[in-house]
């Protein structure tokens, strides 16, 4: 299903405060129905609070929020009984087996027993727990509990699954199995909420995405988009042997002008924007300058943030 | 582009008013049922055993001690008598003051098994209810294993000793409500110790379990007769024993009102520590 015109989730000025400390100021995003929205930013950038706040669970200090076309502050049961929430961090039920997570979860949400049973066998089966469903919860591996986690917030049919960084801690496997059950989920309909900071990630899953720093929104739009607008189409990462780089400039004493849009100096090594990189290798080997390797890759979301922010997503 | 409104119907009923808190609070029970499912064995023994062992070692040991027939400071009747009824409230009030320390701690910052549950349409006044609800339950089961081997030392009077049952569950629920109330303020495990060396150990010496408080000191009479330990020994010992004080209302209106005002605390400290 392609996402549509319709707006699922509305924030203008949305504004979350601790005491005195601001960890969301006045953000303004629209979710539309059947789209992957991504939130992408650093650790401590306000994307959990954000999400507290769409579920529900975390109210909201100023602004302008509806949630399925309903009201937090008043309808907070009513939108929660229509949304999946995968938290951070697990909070399976740890004295309940696997299937009984799901059964439980499912009463929370006065789902009778008789359609909460084959709802539950199903998800198992779609989150490939099915062999582990009379287990206790704590022996399963993190990425089985990840995914008992989605199972949970699907047991209820929700019309949209907010997800808070999903794949953090993962093995590379268990991301790529994740992955390709969120993408499923999305064929079907479903309106996903995303928070990562890791922009692969955010490349793989989101149809459109606001980068956050600092408790705002820094930029918004396609991941296509915001590499088109601030990065260029290709980067050329440079590395520069130490005894060389000691007596240089960021821009190489200007011999490196006029081969790339931009350069950014990183602590291990150089990255030149330019829409054609190979091109601007060679220009880089035309005026000699010394190198120990060089790399020619298409520019990420990882530019964008470091184009708007001047620091790296992940440290 | 518009802001839609539900566009179908949610999968779930949000039920509202008496019926919506009842539900709430039972889903939280059945939960706490599905654990003990696998545990209660375990759990009745306890209750079983705790009984015997006191009404053996203190109540035959000591009772050979002392006047048989019974000595008018007790009220006229034999120290095992006496005894049975006490240890039946004040160990009511020990498994309800456990059950509102580490489990509900547990839940709120541990396991953050609440977190979870207020993600969905159960809310903050249904996590309290359902825990009293359930500890209600555990204190139940407990005080019918426990009449059970009074019957067997020959301790009730008739069958108004039944009534002691309600009132064990009321004095344990005395003492859960301020303590869940308690632990929603803590961050760690260290005053759950202190709890129970400073308040719940000594009210179980001094709040009439073992003598009448008539023997203490006047100030300290004073005290032990504000706690919810006191008035619930009176009104359990006063079934149990059919010698129940015509005072009895002011017993329980005690109680009911200590739950009322200690409950409604813990609702606004679970409230403030679980939605930020
Ligand atoms: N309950 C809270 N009380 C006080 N500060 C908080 C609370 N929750 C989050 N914060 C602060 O708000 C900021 C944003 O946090 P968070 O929304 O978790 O960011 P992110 O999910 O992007 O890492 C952080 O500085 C964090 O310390
Ligand atoms: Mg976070």
């Amino acid at each position: 299903m392609p996402p549509t015109d319709e707006i699922l989730v509305h924030a203008r000025g949305l504004t979350k405060r601790f005491d005195e400390f601001t960890a969301v100021n006045a953000v303004d995003f629209d979710v539309r129905t059947a789209e992957a929205f991504g939130f992408l930013g650093p650790n401590g950038a306000g994307k959990t609070s954000t999400m507290r706040m769409i579920a529900c669970s975390s109210p909201v200090t100023e602004g302008e929020l509806t949630v399925i076309g309903m009201d937090p502050r008043t309808q907070a049961a009513q939108i929660k009984a229509r949304l999946g929430v995968v938290p951070q961090a697990d909070n399976l039920d740890a004295e309940l087996t696997v299937e009984e997570n799901l059964l439980m979860y499912a009463r929370y949400f006065d789902i009778p027993m008789s359609v909460a049973r084959p709802r539950a066998a199903e998800l198992l089966e779609f989150m490939q727990l099915t062999e582990r469903a009379g287990d206790q919860v704590e022996p399963l591996s993190g990425g089985m509990k990840r995914r008992l986690t989605i199972a949970r917030a699907l047991i209820n049919d929700p019309e949209l699954i907010i997800l808070d960084e999903p794949t953090t801690g993962l093995d590379p496997q268990a991301r790529h199995l994740l992955w390709e059950r969120l993408y499923r989920l999305k064929q079907r309909g479903a309106t996903l909420i995303i928070t990562t900071h890791y922009m692969d990630e955010a490349e793989q899953l989101c149809d459109r995405l606001v980068v956050m720093d600092k408790a705002a929104i820094v930029a918004a739009g396609t991941p296509r988009e915001l590499i088109e607008k601030y990065a260029t189409k290709e980067v050329l990462e440079l590395r520069i042997p130490d005894a060389v780089r000691g007596s240089l400039d960021g821009r190489f004493n200007g011999r490196l002008d006029g081969l790339a849009e931009r350069v950014e100096e990183l602590p291990d090594r150089f990255l030149l924007y330019a829409d054609d990189g190979e091109k601007a290798l060679e220009g880089v080997h035309g005026r000699e300058i010394p190198i120990d390797s060089a790399l020619v890759r298409r520019a990420t979301l990882e530019d964008v943030f470091l184009r708007l922010t001047g620091r790296s997503l992940v440290e | 582009m518009a802001v839609i409104a539900g566009s179908r119907p949610g999968p779930a009923s949000v039920a509202s008013g008496l019926a919506g808190a009842i539900a709430g609070a039972a889903r939280i029970l059945q939960r706490n049922l599905l654990v003990y499912r696998r545990t209660w064995r375990g759990s009745l023994f306890g209750s079983f055993l705790t009984p015997l062992l006191y009404l053996t070692a203190m109540g035959i040991g000591l009772s050979q001690l002392m006047a048989r027939g019974g000595s008018d400071l007790l009220g006229g009747v034999p120290y095992l008598d006496f005894l049975g009824p006490g240890i039946l409230a004040s160990s009511c009030m020990q498994t309800a003051s456990f059950e509102s320390t580490y489990p509900i701690m547990g839940k709120i910052s541990w396991r953050k098994n609440y977190e979870a549950i207020l993600a969905t349409p159960i809310e903050v006044h249904h996590l309290l209810v359902g825990e009293l609800s359930w500890i209600a339950f555990r204190l139940t089961t407990m005080a019918t294993v426990f009449m059970i081997v009074l019957t067997l030392f020959g301790i009730p009077r008739s069958p108004l000793a039944l009534l002691a049952i309600p009132a064990a569950v009321l004095t344990g629920l005395a003492f859960s409500a301020p303590i869940i109330a308690f632990a929603a303020t803590r961050h760690n495990d260290s005053g759950f110790a202190a709890l129970f060396r400073f308040i719940i150990n000594p009210l179980f010496l001094f709040s009439g379990t073992f003598f009448p408080v008539s023997q203490l000191p006047d100030a300290v009479e004073w005290v032990a007769a504000a706690t919810p330990l006191y008035h619930g020994v009176v009104l359990v010992r006063g079934s149990v024993l059919d010698k129940m004080p015509s005072t009895w209302p002011l017993h329980v209106a005690y109680l009911v009102a200590f739950i009322a005002v200690t409950g409604y605390i813990a609702y606004r400290l679970l409230r403030r520590r679980l939605v930020k």
